[in-house]
């Protein structure tokens, strides 16, 4: 009798020992789901927010090149083509855009077209110069307010006062949608243009390559020091207190916080060495002194991982050890030190606070042609579009953050395929 | 300018080594005896001397050549009586004006004078600078081409200067260290001759507005940084709230329960959470998370702001997650297998062992992670800077809009920077007290875990 109820009480004990065993393992899944969960919201919200930034909205516009509004002759040589009065084109172009347009009316209209309008119908010109005098239909890009209204990014439902377009002017749009005088093509700006203060025609070119700029810097420095400090560390350097304190030094530099980093910048090298502020060249020496203890840790495990008895029998035929760990220690751990390297530099290209504070936030609608040019960089370009209040910034900066996941992710892949097609395993 | 002179370095030292290893050659032959090392070394000892007095120069000239020109030009800038000026703005127009002819329309003459002045001193520095190289790679190469004799052990000497220029690669962890707490020192101490440290660190008022032009009616400022200092203690809590339980659990499923399938597929999606660049983070909270926040006081009746410590709390928490659970994981991983065994084998099922045997054995390390997980999200910037506001309210709140030392870092340095006001200046204050927290940390944490390691070796 007491055995079975002692019985009965171990079996609802185990039962609910392995309920509890069960629930802990379900905790943990969950845990997982939920972790790589955000990772796909990320992704998702990412994506779904900025694939309409790679399509821009064109508008077809009938241009009049007539030779007396433009003050030019069939003859005119390249340099007057230059000077021609594009913009009495454009302003009658627009004028004639829809019939029996009032003066108030033409405003709105104007409106609907970006301010690169100008350019384009005066590049058109200039690449077929032989249609002046004649009526030309082309395509231009219409401005940021359209395109979002479009693309669906920006409500019509909205009271008519906190919209970017009124009620005529979205009645303009609609006329324009039934006629099929508007349509989305590929968003060539994006991509050749810089910055600038109009969403239409912003782009991450200059961004882009300012942070090509920057990571080259940050390559230039990092590399070879890390190389000859972890070198140092690993086949040199004696055990005492000096090296013991430069092998603390770096394990703590490794977590100290990047902003900090920036006012190390802003406070040595454009204070007191007054190098040139929101340039590659200042943002990659700092991002190479944030880079370095990562990569020295990565370069010492690798030279760690090549066997002593290589350097051994280097030393046993004669070798000195400088030759010794030159011509075959070091060689033999490259493909591991530029994995490193690659890591470290892909850490280094999302990287924004240091670049904040040396300036690099400055507003640039150039691309940069070199090291000491002021320029954007990615990482900074999406933060400046992101706190940007236009509608059409935001889509933007949906769309370079991808730009910015691709090239990291070919950082990664990059180093992944060479530790994968050098790496030895010993 | 410096690119072609990094050209005439490389012209330079390539034909140093030409020339030395030739040299040497000739020398043993006309000696009649081999030399004592092979000639490359020669070549190498007297590109050495050519490129090292070479660089010397480059980098003196690359630091200190603006800074004596604008001094020079400021010095004998002629200025006009009664007139106010404007250091900083006079060089920067002067400099325009000097790049730029077209600037000049509408300029005063002294103006023009000192830019005028301006280039002539640029072009002497240039020529100078150019003739400096040319003379010192000469100088350089000339001492070592007297020491290129057959006797002479060069090796000996090469792989002495190898070692130099190793121990100077890796001594630039420690100046950068230097480098660090120097500028953060001296710029806090011309912010703390202003405004008291008693005051920065204990009052509660942060009005870091002062009157930028004289005569400007503006209330004093005040620099009392506790509402930043709760502020980041707020959102860090948030952060560890989210963090901790997940990536805690996400560690122990992988280590534990996880098939070595699931390992694999899981490990690198985490390593892309925790690859993914802070700035996306940032995006992230202010167009998805944020919306929500407010959304949701909104329905339980709190008035959230649209920038809360909680938005940016919970995406911090989300990106520390990896964090936590790759450190945990290796500590879980680093408890030995006989104390499993041991567990299981008098009947523990696997919750049990993890919960009464090995997490307590695993404490010590998970602590240290967390507490490097706390320095990560203290030290974090753009998450807050785009989600977390800039209104330095002292609250318990997580709805509200507060304000982190970060933030407050960059508001403070963003736009114009004058270093002569406490505004600019409390930048580095907060950068000295986020640098000194952040480290002790650091150092606590690996103390753990190295003792944690150390026991079970």
């Amino acid at each position: 009798m007491n055995n079975s109820i002692a019985k009965e009480k171990i079996v609802s004990l185990r039962k609910k020992r392995s309920l509890e065993d069960m629930r802990f393992k379900y905790y943990g899944f969950t845990a997982m789901c939920l972790s790589l969960a955000v990772l796909v919201f990320l992704l998702y919200t990412i994506f779904s927010k900025g694939y309409t930034a790679f399509q821009k909205t064109i508008v077809l516009l009938e241009v009049d090149y007539n030779q007396e509004v433009l003050k030019l002759t069939p003859d005119s040589s390249d340099e007057d083509m230059e000077k021609g009065k594009f913009f009495r084109v454009k302003k009658q172009a627009l004028e004639n855009f829809f019939p029996d347009l009032s003066k108030s009316d033409i405003k709105l209209v104007k409106k609907l077209f970006s301010i690169n309008v100008d350019k384009e119908i005066k590049d058109y010109f200039l690449d077929n110069p032989e249609v002046i005098n004649t009526k030309q239909q082309i395509w231009v890009t219409a401005h940021s307010d359209v395109d979002q209204l479009l693309k669906g990014n920006s409500r019509r439902d909205v009271p008519e006062d906190r919209r970017k377009l009124n009620d005529i002017q979205l009645s303009y749009v609609d006329q324009l949608v039934e006629e099929n005088r508007v349509k989305q093509v590929f968003n060539n700006f994006f991509f050749t243009k810089a910055d600038s203060r109009h969403p239409e025609i912003a782009g991450v070119a200059g961004s882009f390559m300012g942070s090509l700029f920057t990571l080259f810097t940050v390559f230039i420095l990092s590399f070879p020091i890390a190389i000859g400090a972890s070198v140092y560390l690993e086949e040199f350097a004696p055990k005492n207190r000096i090296t013991e304190l430069i092998e603390v030094n770096i394990s703590n530099l490794a977590a100290v916080p990047s902003i900090v980093f920036g006012l190390l910048g802003l406070g040595v090298l454009l204070n007191v060495f007054g190098l040139p502020r929101s340039t590659p060249l200042v943002g990659g020496s700092v991002l190479a002194l944030m880079t370095l203890p990562t990569i020295i840790i990565a370069c010492r495990a690798s030279l760690k991982a090549v066997p002593p008895s290589i350097k051994e029998g280097a030393l046993a035929v004669g070798a000195t050890k400088t030759q010794a760990v030159f011509h075959h220690v070091v060689p033999l751990a490259l493909p591991g030190t530029l994995t490193g390297t690659i890591i470290g530099l892909a850490q280094a290209l999302g990287e924004t606070a240091p670049l904040i504070m040396i300036g690099m936030i400055a507003f640039i609608p150039n691309i940069p042609t070199g090291l000491t040019e002021p320029s954007a960089a990615l990482p900074v370009q999406i933060y400046l579009w992101v706190e940007s209040a236009e509608r059409g910034f935001q889509e933007k900066s949906a769309a370079a953050i991808m730009v910015i996941l691709i090239f990291l992710f070919m950082m990664n892949a990059i180093a992944v395929f060479l530790r994968n097609r050098f790496e030895r395993k010993w | 300018m410096f690119f072609w002179s990094l050209v005439l370095i490389a012209v330079g030292i390539f034909s140093s080594f030409i020339y030395g290893r030739s040299r040497i050659k000739l020398n043993s032959k006309k000696q009649g005896t081999k030399s004592k090392s092979l000639p490359n070394y020669y070549a190498q000892y007297v590109l050495m001397w050519c490129l090292f007095p070479a660089l010397i120069v480059y980098f003196s000239w690359a630091i200190f050549q603006e800074q004596i020109i604008q001094n020079i030009v400021i010095s004998n800038f002629e200025y006009i009586e009664g007139a106010v000026y404007n250091e900083g703005l006079l060089l920067a127009e002067i400099r325009n004006v000097a790049n730029n002819p077209s600037f000049a329309d509408g300029k005063s003459i002294e103006i023009i004078n000192a830019a005028s002045h301006y280039s002539s001193l640029k072009q002497i520095s240039q020529i100078s600078f150019y003739t400096s190289i040319i003379i010192m790679m000469l100088l350089g190469a000339l001492y070592a081409s007297q020491k290129l004799k057959p006797e002479f052990h060069v090796q000996h000497t090469i792989e002495r200067y190898i070692q130099y220029i190793l121990i100077f690669c890796s001594s630039v962890a420690i100046f950068t260290t230097i480098g660090i707490v120097f500028s953060l020192i001296f710029e806090s101490l011309r912010f703390f001759a202003e405004v008291s440290i008693s005051e920065f660190l204990f009052s509660t008022e942060w009005y870091p507005f002062i009157p930028i032009r004289e005569g400007q009616t503006a209330a004093e400022g005040s620099f009392g940084a506790v509402p930043i200092f709760a502020g980041t203690f707020l959102v860090m809590v948030v952060a560890m709230c989210v963090a901790a339980p997940l990536g805690l659990l996400t560690a122990i499923y992988l280590a534990e329960y996880a098939s070595q399938r699931v390992r694999k597929i899981v490990k690198p999606l985490l390593e892309i959470l925790a690859g993914i660049p802070t700035i996306v983070y940032g995006f992230f909270a202010f167009v998805s998370v944020a919306p929500f926040v407010k959304a949701f006081g909104q329905s339980i009746g709190i008035d959230a702001s649209p920038t809360s410590a909680l938005a940016a709390g919970m995406v911090m928490g989300v990106m520390i997650i990896p964090f936590i659970s790759s450190l945990s994981d290796d500590v879980i991983n680093s408890v030995p297998q006989s104390l499993r065994e041991a567990s299981l084998g008098i009947g523990a099922n696997k919750a049990e062992t993890i919960k009464k045997v090995i997490l307590p054995a695993a404490l010590p390390g998970i602590v240290g992670a967390f507490l490097l997980a706390i320095s990560r999200a203290i030290g974090e910037t753009m998450i807050v800077v785009v989600a977390a506001g800039t209104a330095p309210n002292l609250t318990g709140n997580p709805f509200e809009n507060v304000t982190t030392v970060t933030v407050q870092i960059v508001v403070a340095l963003i736009g114009d920077q004058e270093f002569d006001n406490p505004r600019t200046l409390s930048a580095f204050a907060l950068g000295l007290v986020l640098f000194v927290i952040t480290l002790f940390l650091n150092i606590i944490a690996l103390q753990i875990v190295k003792r944690y390691r150390e026991r079970y070796e």
